[in-house]
């Protein structure tokens, strides 16, 4: 039961190298890796959202609540490194604003939950 | 030249938040994926963001983007070391493989 347990964990990280590979391997000149304005954006997006896939999956497949709180944190920096790849693509510079906020609602999220997991009140 | 440097920074982080979401996908238990994920995540994103910095230089942007690095850096692993203490205080095992548990000695130095 633990071996095949094991053994799925094991593919679906495989499937995630191997498409992240892929990707990166199938556009067509890859000296263009560092080119700015056509795909290098696109890019940086693409192997952003297979990191929130795989907080995703941590998140509906942990075994207890510490879990699925330290993958919510990790994606809340997630998305703060997000913020700042989409402020450099469009060039607004209020992404950041969402930036710094969603850090600061991630923070304060954090310490709720460890306040809930250690199973006291909030006004201790 | 601060493009490709940016550039390269961008990268970096990139590498480091991927290799921080498979350690939180492959590693057995609630401490070493904390462990994993608070290391890489925080360095990959703060990579990140001074990337953003050294693209766009002295303006709206890349002052926002060192507040953020601040920030990060400040809070980041105040979060973990709370979401650790809370889940060892709600009754999660170690793993099996773990040798040396120092909380839970003091824990049960406190009561006898």
């Amino acid at each position: 039961m633990r071996n095949k347990a094991n053994r799925k964990n094991w593919l679906i990280i495989f499937l995630c190298v191997v498409i992240a590979v892929l990707g990166i391997i199938s556009y067509p000149d890859l000296p263009s890796l560092l080119n700015w304005q056509s795909s290098f954006l696109s890019r940086c997006f693409f192997i952003l959202m297979i990191c929130f896939l795989m907080c995703l999956i941590r998140i509906m497949a942990g075994p207890t609540a510490g879990d699925r709180a330290v993958a919510m944190d990790t994606l809340g920096i997630l998305i703060v490194g997000f913020c700042a790849i989409l402020s450099i693509s469009t060039g607004r510079d209020w992404y950041l604003d969402i930036a710094i906020a969603w850090a600061l609602q991630s923070f304060i999220g954090a310490l709720a939950l460890a306040k809930y997991l250690e199973g006291k009140g909030f006004d201790e | 030249m601060h493009e490709i440097i940016g550039k390269i920074f961008i990268i970096v982080g990139l590498g480091f938040d991927i290799l921080g979401c498979i350690g939180l996908l492959r590693l057995p238990d609630v401490y070493n994926r904390l462990q994993a994920t608070t290391k890489c995540v925080t360095l990959g994103t703060c990579s990140i963001l001074s990337g953003t910095f050294i693209l766009r230089g002295y303006s709206a942007t890349g002052m926002k983007a060192i507040l953020a690095v601040i920030f990060l850096v400040m809070t980041s692993p105040v979060a973990a070391h709370a979401l650790a203490r809370g889940s060892h205080k709600s009754g999660v095992r170690l793993w099996k493989g773990s040798v040396v548990d120092k909380y839970e000695e003091e824990k049960s130095n406190e009561i006898s």
